[in-house]
């Protein structure tokens, strides 16, 4: 057995849970405002160049963010099973669920690297790099730059999110959680949820509006 | 606990065993600790450091002033040497230096804690601060910037200087800060001790409190946006280039909206300070608790519709100017209450004029002359008129590095018999507080003068029509520094061979003071039970179970 998992300056396991759930929300406030800042550029500069951002929203390939956003919301469901299982003390199962959401970040992140080698191609690039064709109205490169800003600072997201739950998912598998201190296991897939929550607010801004 | 049960002798008036000598003393189990008050002292070490580069700094942009023309350096030299004083008098020094530094040694004593609540984040957050200053100073060493410390695009993103690795430095520096305010709302919200209510919490934690609000809040905006301009200055991405479509002005609605707020996590903890100090030195309960306490909250919640005061000038509509100035005189109000109840605390107070006290005076001083040179600039028709001048420059350096270098030197005189269990000479202390005070206000009112007629900031060179003034401000920041130096030798001498200051020398009534000097790594032999405010005079006698017994009420 490890050490007692109760720090020596908390005078019970509840409170320690607490503090640790209150330290989490807290973080994931300021990743919050973290994005906040490029979506409120994304909104400054739609206003300013309705017609160039809405020519290169169409210019990008809508299917890949919709399949991408039913992978995010699928994983954000395993996840939430995963934590369940680790509530009732089944560690091998939330390890097997854990796995099963890396898994699907994966694949999210691959057909988000597909979709950037295209834009590549392409030279729907950012600023000074645009040398895409399809678009010439003013403000396209602004929306490929805030577009791989947004995207990019996700998919960082998604890549920290997802070593998360493979540490805490293996800590799982070796049986280092209880039915009553699982509290790894609940902070990983807050994070995740707020990645998945997070797309779900790039998805339309990104590619449907 | 009654005061037969535990005489005043049994305590050791330098207590043996404390978090300087246990668990262990090298090096290696200062670099690795997870106390907090080794933490907060290695950011009271640091960050005074840091105080003495940027004062070099400004010593250096005073001599250059001396003259009309150019004195001791050249032009671009110049730009470089009062963008580092900014950059690293804001970022390094004052922002962490009272929450980080004083904040941490005191916040979880003052809970009856043995800790704060992330003990490891709380030493990452030191770690994150030393990477985030080193990459600074290497951009400051080869080359620095030459942007101002407000990186205002379109310059920022075209200049030459090595302005890439400083917003770096400063974006790192933003998630020591956030680290710290989580761990300090985490902790005030679930390691209080048994009867510490909200309302019988020190008022010292309410305005650290409402500084880490706004660092958690106002921090990751201005992080983004330093990535942004960096990337742009490296990348060129056209954010917030005007030549590919960006919107220079926007950088400065994401600027201000940090960096007012950011005035707040400077000011508020100076706040804390002095709510604490003028309790013990006029030995007399706060006047007006719950007052204090919720405008904390209230300056921190308005500071953050105020930022559109720094854009008068920057295109912004007459009805939004108009604004945001009524906005940032709410400010005004918030601080004007904690004004009328500080004084009111000294009404029939027991006053001893101790060093900490002199510099409670200076603070009062500097808050309420630059408070109201603050509401006189946000009143959008004087500040077009005063906008981007010395007037400027003096009101800033008055209400925030004025208010917060009387708080910071309060605070170190005023803790360090609690810090390093001994005493600094009291005359040489007053004598450094006159010299500081006087200094600093020779300094900056005659740039207040010289705003008025007219010299703007930044400039080089200047009409000889400015000159006598701007040699008085240069003599005043001698003096200023002279006294700081002169603080600096004193309190080192003192921790050698200052003598033994016990547990409470200041007879406070203050939480802190009812644990040993220094506090042993555990902070309370046992957790204490809270039954009453702190700093409450009438209860002089009874201490917490778990702390050391009081001293009795000195007599005078």
């Amino acid at each position: 057995m490890q050490a007692s998992p109760l720090a020596h300056h908390f005078e019970s396991l509840e409170k320690q849970a607490h503090a640790a759930r209150l330290g989490m929300w807290l973080f994931l406030a300021t990743e919050v405002l973290l994005f906040t800042a490029l979506f409120a550029a994304y909104g400054v500069y739609r206003f300013l160049y309705p017609e160039g951002f809405a020519q290169s929203s169409r210019s990008i390939e809508t299917w890949i963010g919709f399949v991408n956003t039913l992978v995010l919301v699928t994983s954000s469901f395993t996840v939430a099973m995963g934590l369940d299982a680790a509530v009732k003390g089944n560690g091998r199962r939330t390890a097997l669920l854990f796995a099963a959401s890396v898994g699907l970040a994966l694949v999210f992140l691959g057909f988000k690297a597909i979709e950037y080698a295209h834009h590549f191609q392409e030279g729907q690039l950012p600023g000074r790099y645009y040398t895409f064709e399809g678009v010439q109205a003013p403000g396209a490169s602004l929306y490929f730059s805030l577009y791989f800003l947004i995207t990019g600072l996700h998919a960082i997201h998604v890549i920290i999110g997802m070593s998360a739950l493979a540490i805490v998912g293996a800590l799982a598998w070796r049986g280092r959680f209880t039915g009553e201190y699982h509290i790894p296991v609940e902070l990983a897939g807050l994070y995740w949820h707020l990645v998945d929550l997070v797309w779900i607010f790039v998805f339309p801004l990104i590619y449907l509006i | 606990m009654s005061p037969s049960s535990a005489p005043v002798s049994e305590v050791p008036a330098y207590n043996p065993r404390n978090y300087l000598n246990s668990p262990a003393t090298g090096l290696r189990s200062w670099l690795t600790t997870r106390d907090h008050k080794r933490i907060g002292v290695m950011f009271l070490v640091a960050t005074t450091f840091f105080f003495a580069v940027g004062g070099l700094f400004a010593m250096l942009i005073r001599i250059e002033l001396l003259t009309p023309g150019p004195t001791i350096v050249d032009a671009m030299t110049y730009n470089r040497l009062f963008t580092l004083h900014g950059v690293v008098m804001i970022f390094l020094f004052m922002i962490p230096a009272i929450p980080s530094g004083f904040g941490n040694f005191l916040l979880p004593i003052m809970l009856g804690a043995r800790d704060v609540a992330f003990p490891r984040l709380n030493l990452l957050s030191f770690y994150v601060y030393l990477l985030g200053a080193t990459i600074a100073l290497w951009g400051m060493i080869h080359g620095g910037a030459d942007t101002g410390w407000t990186f205002y695009t379109p310059y920022s993103t075209q200049t030459v200087t090595k302005v890439v690795p400083i917003l770096l430095g400063a974006f790192i520096l933003g998630f020591s800060s956030i680290l710290t305010g989580l761990n300090f709302i985490v902790t005030t919200h679930t390691l209080r001790a048994p009867g510490m209510t909200w309302t019988r919490m020190p008022l010292f934690i309410w305005s650290i409190y409402a500084t880490s609000v706004i660092q958690i809040l106002a921090t990751p905006v201005l992080g983004m946006t330093l990535l942004l301009v960096a990337i742009e200055n490296a990348f060129g991405w056209g954010i917030f280039d005007p030549a590919r479509g960006g919107d220079p002005v926007l950088f400065q609605h994401f600027f201000w909206f940090y960096s007012h707020p950011a005035v707040y996590i400077m000011v508020l903890p100076a706040m804390a300070v002095i709510s604490e100090v003028v309790c013990t030195f006029s030995h007399k309960n706060i006047f007006g608790y719950n007052a204090v306490a919720y405008s904390s909250l209230g300056i921190a919640f308005v500071g953050f519709f105020t930022w559109g005061h720094h854009l008068f000038t920057s295109g912004q509509s007459a009805f939004d100017a108009g604004i945001f100035g009524v906005l940032s005189m709410f400010v005004g109000i918030f601080t004007a209450i904690k004004v009328f109840n500080w004084t009111a605390t000294l009404y029939k107070g027991s006053i001893s004029f101790k060093t900490p006290f002199a510099y409670f005076v200076g603070f009062l001083f500097f808050l309420v002359f630059g408070g109201m040179t603050g509401i006189a600039l946000a009143t959008v028709s004087l500040d077009v008129h005063w906008q981007d001048t010395y007037f400027v420059v003096a009101h800033f350096h008055f209400i925030m590095v004025g208010a917060t270098i009387m708080a910071f030197l309060a605070a170190l005189h005023y803790w360090f018999p609690k810090i390093t269990g001994r005493t600094y000479p009291e005359g040489w202390g007053l004598v450094g507080a006159t010299l500081v005070i006087l200094g600093f206000n020779f300094t900056f009112i005659p740039q207040f003068l010289l705003g008025n007629e007219g010299m703007p900031r930044r400039y080089y060179a200047y009409p000889e029509r400015f000159w006598p003034l701007n040699v008085a401000s240069t003599a005043g920041a001698s003096v200023l520094a002279f006294g700081l130096v002169l603080i600096l030798v004193y309190l080192l001498v003192s921790l050698r061979s200052g003598p033994v200051a016990g547990p409470n020398p200041w007879h406070s009534r203050g939480f802190e003071w009812f644990v040993p000097s220094p506090p042993p790594p555990e902070n309370w032999e046992v957790t204490p039970v809270i039954t009453h405010p702190p700093h409450d005079y009438h209860h002089a006698g009874e201490a917490p179970p778990g702390g050391v017994e009081p001293e009795p009420r000195h007599a005078s």
